[in-house]
């Protein structure tokens, strides 16, 4: 039994058929071809699926398809066209704060979410913030600095 | 031979060196942060279908009977395979190299036939039009099993009282002794002996993208494309083909972005094999994507070692001898086809490597368990024999009455002793281990962190500075696999092609898996021909476009490929240089290239774009003398074969505070020197360093296989099996000696797994530097807050 969800996936209103199990990742990348989040873990640890959906950062893999219904759904792409992470990704490129890439969309959205609600995080706030994503390649360091350089730049 | 040779262009002027030195941010990084990485699940081809499959609930079962009536009746479900269907279009293989010398193994197939090993190991396939689809026909496979008695302990197998594979007479996959002679007198002279048993966790690499692989057959060409996550395009596609009997020209691999590799996406995994053969049997293209809990059934694990170690010391703080036995489980098969004997066989070269003394002995047994199987894994072998040598150096220390950083200085090999040969018969072109430690104690004020140390001890504050000196294995020669008979190419490939606008192609076998190869090679690339870096394009990861080559394995995508890639770009230059020749009537000695323009070559003055260059070149040769044809696309190859492997070496710090009421223990901070040659790219060389040393902090602290006496993995999601996260992790101080190679032009050598090798070596010490007011220590990794407590009999 499908159901019919209509929501705005960055910025463009969308409607498809959805099965009820349908995990919000999986209906962003098989049905919409966004496939620039990712599915690491399929069980909400790592946070590669990390997604924006109503301003909150949310497991794209621990939602349903159907929960997203009439909800507005920022992915990396639309994050990247909008340029609102632009600053974080020179800080990131710069920094090499990202290897084989898998986690960095994820990351990315979770840095936004930190320099959104947070005034001036130290670095030990930015290191809490970014420990629901997992980064298996740079050991993080280099990308708490580039987040840190974004957030004092900024401000 | 050749010998190092940078500059690489005229002396003393800015192009000297060019790129090469310079933290130049990785240009495919772009593309990465955008969202726009191309990993194989990415990929969208018409008529694919999804692969999953059955696996053994069972550590060791007979397959009675397998029912597939109910689930071949789910709607979207295209085939459902045993593996008797699957070994008709692939053919088993078996996991042994003839130059380690005894090794067995027996045939694996690429789904189970008659028996399963280890929990999950595949034993039938179902192939749907989606993957939900092919996950609900899964759900009504019946299987009868007759369970089979486990051997699950590394003890019990070597004992061999239940032989797991009748057939090999006994559970030792390879055994291994290696001996100087005159040890037992030199522990019979000794005034200090200490003795130690270290245990090692068994734990996996944990790639954020799970192993991935879709394959596409061509029944009207009898091809095969196949989209991998791997590090080894080449060696897949000859395996690919020799199992499947497509001819290799006929088999193309490609790699697109891969999500982290670690050594993990190296090796023959059975579903894989399947997937490319289901892909042939079906005609259309197949996918497999594991997901997180079958990454931990089936994903190569590593370092489940238990070793005894013993060191033999004067007096006066001299290493007269090490004497190790080593034991390590390998699960049911040696894994095709690097073999799962090599861990061991690292060990036993590398143990005790950065010292003087001169007797040695060493002792492998290497065994069979019905666990997941073992392989190379980051570091291959290198953090236990790092962690063993400093932890009873350590230990030996702490008898004498000696500092740590004192009693390594007696005895590290001089830094003038080189060519040496250490007891285990490896070869050492050139170390420093000295100028390492001195830095290092600079670095991290080593005698103010002491004092310090000493006054928190006063308040009950248990913070330790642990040391490790290592040496690592890199550029390897083809003495590491191609003299076993693996056809594993040690040489690589590279192919410049100048563009008619004056920009370079470059096309390099060496694979890229986030650690920046694409952006070094673009450095040196540019560096060699005297291009500026924003003309340089770089291929990888394609069997039909590049040349052939190893890919990215032990640490030699620097070394090897980027040394292919220097060399090819001079080439490249001197053709270009005929061409200007030939264009401006002058000698080519007169002339060379700078800033994307042929100058001359003391004034610098320019004389001639490059894209007019390239115009001339490709669209007016007739404008050209008659006699002479422009050669503008240029190969070169490189193997190392001076020596065997070309070693580095390096030490780490680490400083810890370990919370004796928890158990807990805080990083407070890391430091890594390595020497590994000519750096390229500080900051991509820094970021190896940093991504391997928490790595290895992960081995120490927090990642373990954990598995029921039956054999049932039972922490193998990543809610339950810890990795290192954010928070807990310390900032990583870099600082680098360069001693360039000799044996090459570039000097480079390997630095992808130093920081993995040292780190739960330095993180031991320090613990037990902590523990040491309390007299006790810990030898099992990981070190969790329940081992801490133990050992201070707090529970």
């Amino acid at each position: 039994m499908e159901h019919s969800i209509t929501l705005v996936v960055n910025g463009t209103k969308v409607s498809r058929q959805v099965e009820p199990r349908e995990h919000l990742i999986d209906f962003l990348r098989e049905k919409i071809g966004l496939t620039g989040s990712h599915a690491g873990c399929e069980h909400g640890v790592c946070g590669a699926c990390t997604l924006r959906v109503d301003g909150q950062i949310v497991r794209g893999c621990l939602m349903l398809a159907v929960q997203a219904n009439g909800c507005r759904v920022d992915t990396v792409e639309g994050l990247s066209d909008s340029k609102e992470i632009a600053k974080l990704q020179k800080a990131f490129h710069e920094h090499n704060a990202l290897q084989c890439g898998f986690c960095t969309p994820g990351m990315l959205l979770a840095a936004q979410d930190l320099i959104l609600q947070s005034e001036k995080p130290t670095r030990e706030e930015i290191r809490n913030h970014i420990s629901g994503n997992y980064c298996r390649c740079t050991g993080y360091q280099a990308i708490v600095d580039a987040i840190e350089e974004v957030v004092n730049g900024s401000r | 031979m050749g010998r190092a040779e940078l500059p690489l262009h005229a002396p003393g002027t800015k192009l000297e060196r060019g790129y090469i030195g310079r933290s130049v941010p990785r240009p495919n990084a772009k593309r990465l942060l955008q969202g726009r990485g191309a990993y194989v699940d990415d990929l969208r081809l018409p008529r694919l279908a999804h692969v999953v499959f059955y696996r053994s609930p069972h550590a060791h079962a007979r397959i009675k009977k397998l029912q597939f009536e109910k689930s071949l009746k789910c709607e979207g479900v295209i085939g459902i395979f045993s593996g008797k269907d699957i070994s008709q279009y692939c053919t088993p293989w078996v996991g042994v190299l003839a130059h380690l010398k005894g090794i067995k193994s027996p045939p694996q197939h690429a789904v189970a036939i008659d028996r399963a090993c280890w929990q999950g190991e595949a034993v039938a396939a179902v192939v749907a039009e989606t993957r939900a689809q092919a996950e609900d026909a899964l759900g009504l496979i019946e299987v009868q099993w007759e369970e089979l008695p486990v051997v699950m302990d590394m003890e019990a197998s070597l004992s061999g009282k239940e032989v797991i594979h009748k057939e090999l007479g006994d559970n030792i996959c390879f055994a291994r002794a290696h001996d100087t002679g005159g040890v037992d007198e030199a522990f019979a002279r000794a005034d200090v002996v200490v003795e130690e048993t270290f245990e090692f966790g068994r734990h996996t690499g944990v790639c954020l993208e799970t192993r991935s692989i879709l394959a596409d057959y061509n029944a009207a060409e009898h091809s095969l494309t196949v989209y991998h996550s791997t590090q080894a395009p080449h060696m897949m596609q000859d395996i690919f083909s020799r199992h499947l009997d497509i001819p290799e020209a006929s088999v193309r691999v490609i790699a697109r972005d891969v999500g982290g590799s670690f050594g993990i996406k190296v090796h023959v995994y059975p579903d894989e094999m399947a997937t490319a053969a289901l892909s042939v049997m079906l005609r259309r293209p197949v996918k497999f994507v594991a997901d997180r809990l079958e990454s931990f059934a089936t994903d190569i694990h590593a370092r489940e070692h238990k070793v005894k170690i013993r060191l033999a010391a004067t007096r006066a703080g001299e290493i007269l001898a090490f004497d190790l036995d080593d034991l390590t489980a390998i699960g049911p098969y040696s894994v095709y086809p690097r073999t799962s004997g090599i861990e061991g066989n690292q060990v036993v070269n590398l143990t005790g490597g950065p010292y003087k003394h001169q007797k040695y002995r060493a002792k492998l047994n290497v065994v069979f368990t019905n666990k997941n199987v073992t392989c190379q894994y980051r570091a291959v072998g290198h953090p236990i024999a790092v962690a063993l040598t400093e932890g009873i150096v350590d230990k030996a220390a702490a008898k004498l009455g000696m500092d740590p950083a004192e009693f390594r200085r007696r005895n590290l090999i001089a830094d003038e002793a080189y060519p040496y040969t250490f007891p285990s018969g490896v070869k050492f072109e050139k170390l420093s281990h000295h100028k390492c430690l001195n830095l290092l104690l600079e670095k991290m004020h080593y005698q103010e962190l002491r004092q310090e140390q000493i006054q928190l001890r006063e308040k009950n504050i248990f913070r330790g500075i642990g040391l490790a000196a290592m040496i690592e294995v890199t550029n390897p020669s083809p003495a590491f696999y191609g003299v076993g008979g693996a056809r594993i190419s040690a040489q690589d490939g590279a192919t410049l092609r100048l563009e008619p606008t004056g920009m370079v192609t470059v096309m390099c076998s060496v694979t890229e898996q986030g650690q920046g190869t694409e952006g070094i090679f673009a450095q040196i690339a540019a560096s060699a021909v005297g291009v500026s870096l924003d003309k340089v394009r770089v291929i990888t990861g394609d069997t039909a476009t590049t040349p052939y080559g190893g890919g990215t394995w032990a640490s030699r995508g620097a070394g090897i490929g980027g040394e292919a890639v220097l060399q090819s770009g001079r080439a490249l230059r001197s053709n270009m240089l005929d061409i200007a020749a030939a264009i401006l009537q002058l000698d080519k000695n007169e002339l060379d290239i700078a800033d994307d323009s042929v100058v001359h070559r003391v004034t610098q003055e320019k004389k001639l774009p490059l894209e007019e260059l390239g115009r001339v070149a490709y669209f007016r040769p007739d404008t050209l003398p008659m006699d002479f044809q422009a050669e503008l696309t240029v190969t070169r190859h490189y193997t190392p074969r001076q020596y065997g492997f070309t070693f580095t070496n390096g030490i780490q710090a680490s400083l810890v505070e370990v919370d004796v009421d928890t158990g807990f223990v805080k990083l407070l901070k890391h430091w890594c020197v390595e020497d590994s040659g000519t750096v390229i790219n500080p900051m991509l060389v820094d970021e190896q360093l940093r991504g391997g040393v928490v790595q290895g902090i992960g081995a120490a602290l927090y990642e373990e296989c954990l598995y029921s006496p039956e054999g049932q993995l039972l922490n193998g999601n990543m809610a339950d099996y810890l990795v290192p996260m954010a928070a807990e992790m310390p900032d990583i101080v870099c600082a680098h000696v360069e001693t360039p190679t000799l044996q090459s032009q570039l000097g480079a050598k390997g630095v992808g797994e130093a920081g993995t090798a040292g780190a739960p070596g330095a993180v031991m010490n320090a613990i037990n530097d902590a523990l040491a007011p309390l007299n006790v220590r810990v030898t099992a990794m990981p070190f969790t807050p329940e081992r801490i407590l133990k050992a201070l009999a707090k529970v």
